[in-house]
């Protein structure tokens, strides 16, 4: 029998299955205690587990990540709570030449499994620093592993994946998604084997390949919907980890249809989005009907939320990117 | 692994302040201050000065940590000598701070942890890490050269403060599973002026956890004084900010370290909480042998702290007290000789560095990123091999 799980519920039991099966894991960062968390993803995880496994910090974003490197060097599975993408710029430092340099820096001899969960990305009506889109900043930093679930089955498993990896996990949550529901079989997701690191294809298709992760892949299944309507078979690949980036699921695709658009909210500019144009181009070249491009964000500022509408990759903007994809028809 | 139930979580809660509890509360805040003047237990002359709080340490603890002092004294020098002969790319000296680095050291047990910074080489050998292992950073084969967990000596931080809060994570954990372990954590004076320094102290207050924090106040950070990094009554006074006591020891008398140093970790032990001690010293030498002092400071102001040299002041007292002899002082030296030899031969050894280790630990699996570029990096060196450099090919 299914059960109907939000977004955020789902990645409220994974904590609690993974509080409950290893009693290393820790859980804390602010209003993450008696309130549950802003959005409530650490929900009744202090009643339940106590105050010394899922507590309220000082507010310090750093001092929440400095603390976190010192757990994890000395036997704990700190999973910390950032409240908002842009309040977790105080932990950079910390994590930047801490948590994603000391097993390096150590040659393996200190490992780091912590987590990092920051809620990321707009669409909610968000007021200024409460919408950034972030991810650049981590996949640009050699050591963090970088995922993004986009469905309630992987908000789920991909959380669970990322608590038990040995490395430090930059774990970004689309706030957008957090109120959306799926009906699945728990405790079949409960034991199935997960695809931590790999790429999967969200819609199968043939004339061209949107290729997409976290918050945009809802607006690219949208666009491949539309598209079907006017004949044009869109497939859309969910890129589900940033880093690593699987390359072999993504280029097989493109290499397949021929044309690929890559979608981002953030801003376009020495982004994430620009390192999936590169890299196919750089293995596709050859099946290429047309140049790689891109639909993300604008090089802005996220704007307010009356604005936000305008900078937010739409349906609309999707289908004029496929549209300009060299077509023969055309 | 199970974390304990069964200790409180927090500290002492507060209560508002009011009537009755007014002289209690002020007695509290008491109790945190530093001592009026850094606490002395052997004067730059080597005499005892007697403390009410603090006993003076026993003889033979005092010449087993003088011996440290020598030692520590020779690497100094001996480091410094292989920088200048090329083989270590820098090193930040701790000449004059070496009372500092033997007792924090020497004040922990062999479950605890030292979080040591750059600086603190001398304190990290102290605890019994390699001396060729924990010169590989400055020698440049490697970030870290040993292993962390051999002696619960964390990596040397160059970042500042940010060590701190890793310390108090470590305290924390081991708070958690019910261990007995306690954590000092050192910086300097510079590093007070962090947010990290703050962080950390505030959460191992809030926390109410087993850290001492160690502050060397050598007088500079790099070449900014003291005055510009905080006027506060003393460093040790912004403990009270954070409700854990704070306090100053004179950082060139060894015994007096020992004492406060001692104190603060058996109170952290006992369930007291944290600590800040702030031990007033002089970094003697540059920054670094790529700085150069004579621009930020004047020889006069050197001078005033030769008398006052950690080394002169124990080795009085103990010959004073007939614990030190010609005999002893040949054997100590011989030691530091030993070390230093060790050193040498150590660092004058060529090492062999593998360019396949820049991808092997920066993830536990290699991504296949890295996997490609390893062998393109592999496939380019292999081209290279054949003939040398400027064969004009």
């Amino acid at each position: 029998m299914g059960t109907t799980l939000t977004f955020a519920k789902a990645l409220n039991t994974a904590l609690a299955d993974e509080m409950e099966a290893d009693p290393t894991v820790v859980v804390f960062g602010e209003d993450v205690g008696a309130l549950g968390g802003v959005f409530r993803i650490t929900d009744g995880l202090t009643a339940r587990f106590g105050e010394e496994r899922c507590f309220d910090t000082p507010l310090a974003e750093s001092g929440i990540m400095g603390m976190a490197v010192g757990m994890a060097m000395n036997g704990l599975r700190p999973v910390v709570e950032m409240q908002f993408d842009a309040f977790a710029y105080p932990a950079f430092e910390q994590v930047v030449s801490h948590v994603a340099k000391m097993p390096n820096r150590t040659r393996g001899k200190v490992k780091l499994p912590l987590v990092i969960r920051i809620p990321y990305a707009g669409g909610i009506g968000g007021v200024e620093h409460h919408c950034d889109s972030s991810e650049s900043y981590y996949a640009h930093t050699p050591g963090l592993t970088v995922v993004s679930p986009a469905t309630v089955p992987d908000a789920y498993t991909m959380l669970r994946e990322a608590i038990r990896h040995p490395d430090p996990v930059v774990f970004l949550e689309p706030k957008k998604l957090y109120w959306s529901k799926e009906d699945l079989e728990l405790e079949a997701l409960r034991s199935s084997a997960g695809s931590f690191g790999r790429a999967v294809v969200a819609r199968e298709g043939t004339d061209a390949t949107l290729i997409t992760y976290g918050p945009s892949v809802s607006t690219a299944l949208n666009a491949a919907a539309a598209a079907a309507e006017e004949g044009r078979s869109l497939e859309v690949v969910d890129v589900r980890s940033i880093v690593p980036f699987d390359d072999e699921t993504v280029s097989a695709s493109v290499r397949k249809t021929g044309r690929a658009v890559v979608i981002a909210e953030a801003p376009g500019f020495a982004s994430v989005a620009s390192e999936i144009v590169a890299r196919v181009q750089e293995r596709c070249f050859h099946s290429l009907a047309a140049p790689v491009l891109r639909v993300t964000g604008f090089d802005i500022p996220y704007p307010a939320p009356k604005l936000e509408h305008f900078y937010l990759p739409s349906v609309d903007r999707i289908l004029d990117a496929v549209d300009e994809l060299q077509w023969e028809d055309a | 692994m199970t974390i304990s139930t069964g200790s409180p979580w927090h500290g002492s809660m507060q209560e508002p302040a009011g009537g009755a509890d007014l002289d209690a509360r002020r007695a509290v805040e008491a109790y945190m201050l530093p001592s009026a003047e850094p606490v002395r237990l052997v004067d730059p002359e080597g005499r005892h000065v007697h403390n009410d709080t603090y006993p003076l340490p026993d003889g033979g603890a005092l010449l087993s940590a003088y011996r440290e002092l020598v030692v520590g004294r020779r690497v100094n020098d001996q480091a410094n000598a292989l920088v200048r002969q090329g083989r270590m790319a820098v090193y930040p000296s701790s000449h004059g701070q070496e009372a500092c680095q033997v007792a924090a050291a020497l004040c922990l047990g062999a479950g605890d942890w030292l979080f040591p910074t750059y600086r603190d080489t001398v304190a990290v050998l102290a605890r019994g890490v390699d001396p060729i292992q924990a010169l590989t950073l400055l020698r440049g084969d490697w970030h870290s050269g040993y292993d962390p967990y051999e002696h619960n000596v964390s990596i040397q931080a160059t970042p500042l403060a940010t060590q701190l809060l890793h310390a108090v994570g470590v305290a924390h954990a081991a708070k958690l599973r019910g261990e007995n372990t306690v954590v000092l954590a050192m910086c300097g004076d510079g590093a007070t002026s962090e947010g990290d320094f703050h962080e950390a102290l505030n959460f191992a207050a809030v926390f109410h956890l087993p850290v001492v924090f160690f502050v060397q106040n050598n007088q500079y950070a790099i070449s900014v004084p003291l005055s510009r990094q905080s006027v506060a009554p003393s460093l040790a006074h912004k403990a009270v900010g954070y409700g854990m006591p704070g306090e100053r020891v004179d950082g060139n008398d060894l015994a007096a370290l020992l004492a406060v140093l001692g104190k603060a970790v058996d109170r952290a032990r006992d369930g007291g909480g944290p600590a800040l001690v702030e031990a007033h010293t002089y970094r003697m030498q540059s920054h670094t042998n790529a700085d150069d002092a004579t621009r930020y400071r004047t020889d006069d102001e050197v001078a005033q702290w030769v008398p006052r040299d950690p080394l002169q002041r124990m080795r009085t007292y103990l010959s004073e007290l007939k614990l030190l002899d010609g005999a002893v002082e040949e054997d100590i030296a011989g030691e530091a000789e030993r070390v230093a030899t060790a050193l040498r031969d150590g660092l004058n050894a060529e090492t062999q560095v593998d360019p396949e280790d820049l991808f092997r630990h920066v993830f536990s699996e290699q991504t296949s990123q890295l996997r490609e570029q390893a062998a393109k990096l592999r496939e380019e060196l292999s081209r290279e091999e054949p003939s040398a450099h400027g064969s004009g090919a």
